[in-house]
């Protein structure tokens, strides 16, 4: 009974309320031409690994997302740990679909290995 | 009979009862200086600050207006983008009427400037004059800050660097503040417009 409605990434909404949402909202859309939205998006479809090193290390390129370009950089969250960052990867795809598997923490260190040099 | 008697006296009562409900008028907030019989009440001091636009916003822009001051900077990583959410919201609900205006104090006088403020308007279509986005020196911000019975702080602390309240502030045409809500949260900004409506209603 309890479990028909409750949402099982209970972590990484409290996880995405703390740290995601001030930007880009409780229901994830941003704010207009500046903060982009985060509902599984073209690209975050495109690039569903891209979320892990952008939490990580923030975003200082511009990006289109749904046709619009954002400039404004983001900064990276270094005091959140590769299994809070894989909490919220995986609380935002319940929400907002935009990847077809689950992440594993072992994925998560894997796609941070590849951004880390960056 | 006596039972109708008994009807029409509780209705009267209850009648009576609720004209003293009348509402009262919005306070005149902060600490006022009294001196015997005569109070000197808290009022926001001159200032001359320069707008997205270049132009110059000073007391003589909200004369007659009344109108909503925040403090904010450009790339603050905390309460500020949920703060403008709300205030877009209040923007978007008095977008016809005249009366009412928006004032936007960046705190951050080392990265912000006339530019940044142009660029972060035209991307959330904030339009001057009726949404003025402000840069001052630093001492000018900080004290005009506290007139609103506001905090803005440089804290290396802080996420970017300052440390700031986010309330949003209520200022008549008389300078006088009388109403500020919590800007991140939406049942307190919605208080807020009630309290706008009631100010326009009562002494507009």
């Amino acid at each position: 009974m309890v479990a028909c409605d409750s949402n099982p990434y209970k972590t990484g909404e409290n996880l995405f309320n703390n740290y995601c949402a001030n930007c880009h909202m409780d229901d994830g859309k941003g704010l207009g031409d500046l903060i982009p939205t985060i509902t599984g998006t073209d690209y975050m479809k495109k690039n569903p690994n891209s979320i892990v090193c952008i939490i990580r290390y923030g975003l200082k390129d511009t990006i289109t997302v749904e046709g619009k370009t954002y400039a404004e950089p983001m900064l990276g969250i270094p005091e959140l740990d590769d299994i809070a960052i894989t909490n919220i990867a995986n609380y935002i795809n319940y929400r907002w679909p935009y990847r077809s598997e689950y992440l594993t923490i072992a994925d998560t260190r894997k796609i941070l290995d590849t951004c880390r040099a960056e | 009979m006596n039972k109708c008697i008994a009807i029409f006296c509780v209705l009267t009562l209850l009648i009576f009862a609720g004209c003293q409900h009348t509402p009262s008028p919005l306070p005149i907030l902060g600490i006022h200086d009294i001196q015997g019989t005569d109070t000197t009440y808290h009022h926001i001091p001159d200032f001359r600050f320069m707008n997205q636009d270049s132009q110059w916003i000073t007391n003589q822009t909200y004369e007659d207006k009344l109108y909503i001051a925040e403090f904010f900077f450009t790339s603050c990583p905390t309460i500020c983008p949920k703060v403008k959410q709300q205030l877009m919201r209040v923007d978007e609900r008095f977008k016809d009427d005249d009366r009412v205006m928006i004032l936007s104090h960046t705190i951050d006088f080392r990265r912000d400037s006339i530019p940044r403020l142009k660029n972060y308007a035209d991307k959330l279509s904030i339009q001057a004059p009726k949404w003025s986005l402000v840069y001052g020196p630093q001492e000018e911000i900080y004290t005009i800050d506290s007139a609103y019975l506001s905090v803005a702080l440089v804290s290396e602390d802080a996420p970017g660097g300052y440390d700031h309240s986010g309330l949003l502030v209520m200022v008549d045409k008389n300078r006088h503040v009388r109403s500020y809500c919590y800007g991140t949260e939406e049942d307190d900004v919605d208080r807020f417009i009630l309290d706008i409506d009631k100010l326009l209603r009562e002494e507009y």
